[in-house]
């Protein structure tokens, strides 16, 4: 048996939706122009599915700093923070980190994804159980796999579930660590913070939330959807990432007990992999002072991402539950996904086809990720290439 | 105090929908190989199961269980443990 053989299945899914034309899952951007548009296969297109959801990537300040940092501090720091030590720059920005959320610690991990495995795996041992949504993403499932907690799933959004499960665990509940999301990436739907608070409070356990689609999007001052429902001391663990909003790359973990620095110890997703290059703390640390000084940043955000979902539903798509910068079209095959995706980039609108089983409940999903850096006229232009692929019943008729 | 049989039979019943039409399955059926139920068909299972069984079924079970059987003795071991009988 080859090494390679147990993918055939893989393989033969692949070819299927392979042929000449261009592949969902090998897109290359060949230009970038802008936060919001860039150039694939030599069309000039739209970008609505890159989850920039700020726009900082092109933003002049954070480019100068960055620009600057690669001049004094070099490319990157060729090590991990224990065995080489930390730039002054993960330090500081840990500590406008702890500043902006009002939190004792934060720590800085080199990708949204190695945070989750350095924290969750690592909190979340073999004796631990851990009740985490079922719509949590691939990380969350990867690092409760990694710490060999007992991992139980609760149906999404479901708060009656949920509890139903912290009952079921008698005492074990107060040791539980429940996990969820602020904007779920798939759906781009809200956690019910507040009434898992609620959960929380009467049964015990640990909270951990992953902003990573919700940090510089909600909340009075962009802290997240904690903050934005008033529970934000109730949240044990706030993770996040530098990848979306603040447009650069990196992950975060914040906590009010500053006992999590011991982590930092223990944790081997932290200990044993390169710390972020100092150009891309340079750019976060920019960014991070935009999303404190610039709250317009955020409004201009949700007016697109309500411009755009209005748009879509009236055009007669079923979409995800509410109006987020996260749109997800539901699609009835991987097939007319597929179909529907290739036409976007026709009409010059690049967005993601995600197919089961990255989906939940096995739909196929065509998802759109709005920015404050669209102008009304993107937004539109979005929602008219949508459109146009509508027969005159509400079918999709691209492709027939 | 549910035996192994009971569970086997609760599983198998719960698993035919989920499998293709006309299948039969049995107690040594591979889930994914006999049966072809992909990830999603296994976890959606395992919803109905733990609301007929009234009980949580941790996922880390999943890692050693390939058949019906194997998932009724999965099952019968986390029942036990639950009663603290193991």
């Amino acid at each position: 048996m080859g090494l390679f053989d147990k993918f055939g299945k893989l393989a033969a899914e692949r070819a299927s939706l392979c042929d000449t034309q261009i592949h969902p899952f090998g897109i290359r951007i060949d230009e970038m122009y802008s936060p919001t548009e860039g150039c694939i296969e030599g069309q000039r297109v739209i970008l609505a599915g890159t989850n920039n959801y700020l726009g900082l990537t092109f933003d002049p300040a954070s480019i100068k700093a960055a620009q600057r940092s690669l001049a004094l501090e070099g490319t990157g720091t060729t090590g991990s923070r224990m065995a080489n030590g930390s730039y002054a720059g993960h330090s500081a920005l840990e500590e406008e980190l702890v500043d902006f959320l009002g939190r004792s610690s934060v720590i800085v991990f080199s990708t949204g994804y190695v945070a989750n495995l350095a924290v969750i795996g690592t909190l979340a041992g073999s004796r631990e159980v851990v009740l985490l949504d079922a719509d949590c993403h691939a990380s969350i499932y990867d690092a409760c796999k990694l710490g060999g907690a007992e991992i139980i799933r609760f149906r999404h959004n479901d708060v009656a579930d949920l509890e139903r499960r912290m009952v079921r665990l008698g005492e074990r509940a107060r040791e539980a660590i429940i996990l969820v999301e602020g904007i779920y990436s798939m759906l781009g739907d809200q956690a019910p913070l507040r009434e898992i608070v609620e959960v929380k409070r009467r049964l015990g356990g640990y909270l951990l939330v992953d902003e990573a689609h919700s940090f510089g999007v909600l909340g009075a001052n962009g802290r997240g959807l904690a903050e934005e429902l008033g529970v934000d001391s109730e949240v044990d663990i706030l993770l996040g990432t530098f990848s979306k909003s603040l447009g650069a790359v990196g992950g975060f973990a914040a906590c009010h007990d500053a006992q999590m620095d011991l982590l930092r110890y223990a944790s081997r997703p932290y200990i044993f992999t390169a710390s972020p290059a100092p150009s891309a703390i340079a750019s976060v640390r920019t960014a991070l002072a935009a999303i404190k000084e610039r709250p317009e940043l955020r409004h201009q955000l949700w007016s697109n991402a309500r411009r755009l979902y209005q748009g879509l539903a009236e055009s007669g798509y079923q979409l995800g539950p509410q109006a987020s910068p996260v749109i997800a079209v539901m699609l009835e095959s991987p097939q007319e996904g597929l179909t529907v995706w290739r036409a976007l980039i026709e009409r010059g609108v690049y967005v993601n086809l995600v197919l089961p089983p990255a989906t939940p409940g096995a739909v196929t999903l065509v998802r759109c990720s709005v920015s404050a850096a669209h102008t009304p006229e993107q937004i539109d232009r979005i929602i008219e290439a949508f459109a146009s692929l509508r027969g005159a019943m509400g079918q999709v008729t691209a492709g027939a | 105090m549910i035996t192994e049989e009971a569970i086997l039979e609760k599983v198998m019943e719960i698993i035919e929908p989920f499998a293709p039409s006309g299948m039969v399955i049995k107690p040594n059926s591979d889930l994914t190989g006999d049966l072809g139920m992909e990830s999603i068909k296994v976890m959606d299972m395992l919803w109905v199961l733990e609301d007929e069984l009234k009980m949580s079924i941790p996922l880390n079970i999943l890692m050693d269980v390939h058949t019906p059987d194997q998932l009724a003795h999965a099952i019968l071991t986390l029942t036990e443990r639950k009663n603290g009988t193991v």
